[in-house]
């Protein structure tokens, strides 16, 4: 597709940054259902991120901050949607965790409230009745089970049972890996 | 169980800090090892307290990070440690890019545990367009044909989440092979790459469509899911072609329904509720409009609905009675109640979905209390969004229905007031459109004038009050043009109002140049005043050149009441004028200039040019031979000549740069005043507070009035004894839902529908008027400057006074300067013709006068032969039908000493055309001339390859012409042939020609609204961000320079933003979407053709480099 008679990358000029539609643009590209995710605590502390479009570094800082004011600001009573920007949010609190996704304006804010509670009680049934610091320290299982759970926005298994015995699989290596470290290695750069 | 997980939750944040957070009951895998040193950094910023100690830290983690990552000796272990903590510093936001290709190699190098790592992060940190994305894809090839599982999962996750478009061909043979793996999870997983594929480049998995159907029909339940997706979107943009799979789909959905699945995949004891809504979604594309595919959904649809739990929330309902209402108004009265109890819900987001269902049923009667709802949630709304929604929503109601001419001149100051300078540009130009243009009862505009002017009036009268730039802009427009209205008023106490705001400092200075024409429309009407003398010379020795001009202009001007006279007529702002485009009387001027030996005035690129060309090399000539002896001795005296000239290929150029810049700072003015780094509030509260307190009056009484008529639908709820605050919302129940019920014909105003619409704006605009407007506009700045000849002493600098002109429209032209936005469009493709009918004269005649004078401004570049001495014959014309289309020049292709054959092209509407010239130069006639084009890649011609003469007869010429297209999009492509002839001997000439893409791109008209339509419709899009040099300036100019050299048609521009169109001949189209910001210059292209989008940006960004 590229190859139609236009030069190499080194040779085109005044290219800086490709992609980094920053969210202004025009609206409904792909067909991604979810912008993104967001775990934050309470205290306005991000605990995860996902972002399913292309997002510039700056917009997307611009965007946790904003959203994270808009969230935390809101009262427990109040409604679980909102729209903002030209996005729609769906969020939910879960003690001191807020899991937050962005949605376009055509899709279905309440399946996204219900898959935000199916990745809880992925994570709930992982973990062993999730916490916060469950997620603070293992992140990157968190991130794990999220991908198996979530592919490019879409929801990839419905199903519980087989996710986490994807993850599980993963993590059996991993117990063989588990072997006894050399002390220079433990040292690391200390 | 969310309950559960409630509880573990609440009790767990105590723990913070401890040495372990104990395992829970299921003890999962991998439990926290807070000692490792992830867990030292995590617990180490969890104690900090400020956001400085964060930064040090984390600054000093990086550093280190930094040093153990490019270090040799670090294992891989250590290194995917290091990974995970460079996530952690991106998540906290402190940018880690020296981590990003290291995440690269661990994905590439590690074993399975680290590669999982590796992918992850690459994953988190780079974007599908990430240029080092590329060097993964190395690895995915290798991941993918190995033996193991869990590597070819994640090599399959890694490439559904991002992968680089160009280089889906390496991989697909190989994801295709996975769709008939032994696993399910490959196969699911295979599906979903495939699926990823099918959204960035569709055309690429076009020929597995075979092996979806497969996937669909997969034994696992999970495949047949994912499956799904494509399908959705498949059947998205084609659902004729998939209306055999309907039963499919419906068996699926049956089996769902009923049960049939595993029962993992039940979901709180629903059946796989994200299943059945995918397909749901399917069968309504397949059943829409066909009652034949629908007919067999019935029943698993009913069965489906009987089955779903109705889950209740309260936004949700407003939106389903929003589209409800939307089929039937009359819904909305069973649940007038609740909706009014969601106007005073304490959750923002609820109030504003109720105003969205109120405005779908605002009628005649309604309206008053409905945008006066609206105006209360806009008072407290900060957010912008928020804020040009409802202000939009507003004007459109109010302009629909208002009721009487006070009611409307108020509320629109409320909305000017609350949406100031955030609000779609549109509402103050159609809310002076409507002034200006009226209704058909003059008695009646008058009164509406003459209100507007009483309440600006007013609202003036108070000092250092603060309004918004485009809401003072309103008022001085309205005071400029219809303050003679009133009678007893003095135009003194106007105009010294107006002298008062232009010192204020929070006054733009584009705000400025519309109260100076205010005063300068108004000082016309009168004979004297001391007023203006004093602006006058306040503003003679102003350091805003601008505000300096418009003195010295007003000052002429005064000098010379009747000419005033002359160019202010009252009331004439919707008067067309006609227009001397060429500007022909300024030719004898410009004549007599260069005979006394002046220069000719030279464009602004060519004097760019020379200066360029002045940096590079010393000039060693003494001077230059004078232009004067060259025109006089070719003896120009028609008046088509100088000006003529001269004007063509500057004067659009010039006056399209002004106008955007106009436009520009027009939309950027406002958002910089009023988005500072405190925000929108202070102001905004400030200024709605005085907004209250000047005009509380008439909307209170409207809205009284409302509530005090008796109820009408009171008998409805049958109430027996009510409270106050119950009494109350029935009565505004009855007022919001008014006119709607079958039973609402008794008006509460006492009049009905005799009232609505009454101030509906007359669709008067049409494109033809829109083109007149336009030339009007153009034609207001030439005309103050022939009766004031002394202002510009020499002819250099008249010419340069394009700019002044340009700067004047707005201080001059009334209602045109409104239309700026409008009709800087139309202005535009009214010089296109222009200049494109101008180019075509100067290429018909090549005469030598003008041969070389640079006019370039149609033709793409690469087509201009550099040899001079090439140049066709004088003699060499087009056949008459093409004479008209814009043309490259003719030029020489080859020749013999026998025959020459010359070319060009033609840019016809609807192909490319090449027309060849075969001159016989020799004495006697040629036979049988042969012209034969080899079929090329990219190119087809039309009719036939070839083209024969029988015979050219000695000393004469032969032409013909080839349609050209494009069969595969590329930039450049060259189209090569021979020529053969009898003459004693067999002769054969061969010779190639360039067709680049632009040869075939024309401008596509469209509105914004098919533009939007269409973008949402093509899914091939290419971005890119562009750095702009600063003489590019701004995105409207940039955006110019790409309708000039590549045809497009521009369709909008807002702000920073703006929007493009144009098709690759025959037909497909091709949109383009550009933003500017801070030099740089975002470029997305889409398209229906997958390779025109990076074809059509290459050709933008070499136009962007030569400009």
């Amino acid at each position: 597709m590229r190859s139609a008679g236009r030069p190499g990358p080194g040779s085109v000029p005044g290219q800086v940054e490709r992609g980094g539609p920053d969210g202004t643009g025009p609206a409904g590209g792909g067909g991604a259902m979810m912008r993104f995710m967001l775990l934050f605590s309470r205290q306005g502390k991000l605990r995860l991120q996902k972002w399913y479009l292309a997002t510039s570094d700056k917009e997307k800082k611009k965007m946790v901050r904003e959203l994270m004011q808009v969230v935390l600001a809101r009262k427990p009573k109040m409604c679980s949607f909102l729209e903002w920007r030209d996005l729609k949010v769906v969020y939910k609190r879960y003690a001191s965790l807020y899991f937050c996704c962005a949605i376009e304006g055509q899709d279905n804010e309440l399946i996204t409230l219900e898959l935000i509670h199916r990745y809880v009680e992925l994570l709930d049934k992982y973990f062993g009745s999730v916490c916060e610091l469950d997620i603070i320290f293992n992140f990157e299982k968190a991130y794990f089970i999220l991908d198996e759970f979530l592919m490019g926005g879409e929801i990839q298994d419905t199903s519980k049972k087989s996710v986490l015995k994807a993850i599980e699989q993963a993590d059996l290596l991993q117990e063989e890996d588990e072997s006894p470290r050399s002390v220079l290695e433990e040292m690391g750069l200390a | 169980m969310s309950d559960v997980v409630e509880r573990t939750l609440s009790a767990l944040p105590g723990l913070l800090g401890q040495q372990d957070p104990g395992a829970g009951p299921g003890g999962g895998p991998g439990r926290v090892s807070a000692t490792s040193r992830l867990g030292g950094l995590i617990r180490s910023i969890t104690a900090l307290s400020s956001k400085h100690e964060e930064e040090k830290l984390i600054q000093q983690e990086q550093t280190n990070l930094k040093a153990t990552v490019s270090a040799p000796t670090t294992t891989l272990r250590l290194m995917k440690e290091c990974m995970v903590r460079l996530i952690y510093c991106e998540m906290l936001g402190y940018e880690s890019s020296f981590g990003y290709i290291h995440a690269i190699k661990l994905a590439q190098q590690g074993n399975l545990l680290e590669k999982r790592v590796g992918y992850l992060a690459v994953s988190l940190f780079l974007h599908e367009n990430h240029e080092l994305l590329l060097l993964l894809v190395n690895t995915v090839v290798k991941d993918l044909q190995s033996t193991n599982l869990v590597e070819v999962c994640m090599a399959l996750t890694v490439v559904s989440q991002i992968f680089p478009r160009e280089m889906i061909p390496a991989v697909l043979p190989l994801i295709e092979d996975k769709l008939q793996h032994s696993k399910e999870i490959i196969r699911r997983k295979a599906v979903q790459a495939l699926y990823k594929f099918y959204l960035i480049a569709p055309n690429q998995v076009q020929h597995i469509h075979d092996k979806f159907r497969k996937a669909l029909c997969d034994r696992d339940v999970g495949v047949m899911a994912a499956s799904l997706h494509i399908y959705l979107q498949m059947i998205k943009k084609n659902a004729s072609g998939y209306k055999d799979l309907t039963e499919s789909f419906v068996s699926i959905l049956k089996q769902v329904v009923g049960g049939k699945l595993p029962i993992d995949f039940n979901y709180h004891s629903v059946p796989a509720p994200w299943l059945q809504i995918q397909l749901l979604r399917i069968l309504g594309l397949l059943g829409k409009d066909d009652p034949r595919t629908s007919e067999l959904m019935y029943d698993v649809l009913d069965e489906s609905l009987r089955r779903a739990e109705i889950n209740h929330n309260i936004t949700y309902g407003l939106k389903a009675l929003t589209y409800v209402i939307q089929q039937d108004p009359n819904l909305a009265l069973q649940h007038q109640m609740t909706i009014i109890e969601c106007l005073d819900h304490p959750d923002p987001i609820i109030k504003r979905e109720t105003l969205e269902l109120l405005y779908r049923i605002t009628n005649g009667q309604n309206v008053t209390v409905i945008v006066q709802k609206m105006l209360d949630y806009l008072r407290q709304s900060k957010e912008e969004y928020t804020i040009i929604n409802l202000t939009g929503k507003i004007a459109e109601l109010v302009e629909k229905y208002a009721p009487d001419n006070e009611w409307f001149i108020q509320t629109m100051n409320a909305v000017f007031s609350v949406g100031g300078d955030v609000m779609h540009p549109d509402i103050p130009n159609n809310f002076l459109r409507l002034l200006a243009e009226g209704f058909d009862d003059e008695k009646e505009d008058e009164e509406l004038r003459l209100y507007a002017v009483q309440s600006y009036l007013s609202l003036l009268e108070e000092e250092d009050t603060f309004y918004p730039q485009k809401f003072l802009q309103v008022m001085s427009w309205v005071l400029g043009e219809y303050s003679y209205l009133i009678n007893d008023g003095d135009p003194e106490v106007i105009i010294t109002r107006l002298h008062r705001l232009l010192k204020q400092t929070f006054v733009t200075s584009e705000t400025k140049a519309w109260i100076m024409t205010a005063v300068t429309k108004m000082s016309s009407r009168m004979s004297c005043s001391k007023t203006v003398d004093k602006l006058i010379q306040e503003f003679s020795t102003s350091l805003d050149t601008c505000m300096r001009q418009y003195a010295f202009e007003l000052k002429h001007l005064c000098e010379n009441k009747e000419l005033m006279k002359n160019l202010f007529p009252l009331d004439a702002s919707c008067d067309e004028i006609m227009v001397d485009a060429s500007l022909s009387f300024l030719d004898g001027f410009v004549a007599e200039g260069l005979s006394c030996g002046a220069a000719p005035y030279k464009p602004h690129h060519q004097r760019q040019e020379e200066k360029l060309s002045q940096e590079k090399a010393l000039n060693f000539e003494p001077y230059g031979l004078s232009f004067t002896s060259n025109m006089s001795s070719s003896g120009f005296t028609g008046r088509q000549s100088p000006a003529g000239l001269s004007l063509g290929s500057d004067m659009s150029g010039n006056s399209a740069e002004l106008g955007q810049k106009e436009t520009n700072c027009l939309k950027l003015d406002g958002v910089r005043k009023l988005w500072g780094k405190e925000g929108y509030l202070p102001k905004k509260e400030n200024k709605t507070g005085k907004e209250d307190k000047t005009q509380p009056v008439p909307q209170d009484s409207i809205l009284t009035a409302h509530v005090v008529d008796p109820p009408l639908m009171q008998s409805e709820q049958q109430v027996v004894s009510l409270s106050e605050e119950e009494k109350e919302k029935q009565q505004l129940a009855s007022t919001l839902f008014v006119g709607l019920g079958s039973n609402s014909t008794i008006s509460l105003m006492g009049r009905a529908d005799i009232i609505t619409q009454k101030l509906k704006k007359k669709s008067k605009i049409s494109e033809t008027q829109n083109s007149e407007e336009a030339s009007s506009f153009q034609n207001i700045a030439t005309l103050p400057f022939s009766p004031l000849p002394d202002t510009t002493p020499n002819n250099k600098e008249n010419f340069q006074g394009n700019e002044h002109l340009g700067l004047r429209k707005i201080s001059l032209s009334s209602s045109e300067v409104l239309e700026a936005s409008v009709s800087f469009e139309t202005s535009q493709s009214v010089t296109e013709v222009g200049l494109d009918e101008q180019l075509s004269n100067c290429r018909l005649s090549t005469s030598s006068l003008f041969a070389d004078s640079n006019i370039e401004v149609f033709q793409p570049p690469q087509n201009v032969p550099d040899i001079v001495a090439n140049k066709a014959p004088l003699s060499l014309c087009l056949p008459e039908e093409l004479a008209g289309h814009p043309h490259s020049e003719i030029v020489e292709l080859c020749s013999s000493d026998i025959l020459t054959v010359y070319w060009c092209k033609v840019w016809t509407d609807d192909c490319s055309r090449l027309v060849l010239f075969v001159a016989n130069n020799s004495t006697s006639p040629l036979k049988t001339v042969n012209l034969v084009f080899e079929s090329a890649e990219h190119f087809k011609i039309f009719e036939s390859l070839s083209c024969h003469f029988p015979v050219i007869e000695a000393q004469s010429m032969e032409s013909c012409q080839k349609c050209v297209q494009l069969e595969k999009v590329c930039t450049e492509g060259v189209l090569s042939g021979s020529i053969s002839y009898h003459l004693d001997t067999d002769t054969h000439l061969e010779f190639s020609l360039t067709f680049s893409l632009s040869d075939f791109i024309r401008p596509m008209k469209m509105t914004t609204e098919d533009f939007g339509r269409l973008w949402l419709s093509f899914s091939n899009d290419v971005k890119q961000n562009l750095k702009m040099s600063p003489s590019q300036g701004s995105l409207s100019i940039a955006l110019n320079a790409l309708k000039q050299k590549l045809k497009l048609h521009i369709v909008e521009i807002i702000g920073n933003e703006g929007i493009a169109a144009c098709r690759l001949l025959p037909s497909v189209p091709c949109l383009l979407h550009c933003r500017t910001h801070a030099r740089t210059l975002a470029l997305w292209f889409r398209s229906s053709c997958s390779a025109l989008p990076d074809s059509l940006l290459y050709q933008c960004q070499k136009v962007m480099e030569e400009a």
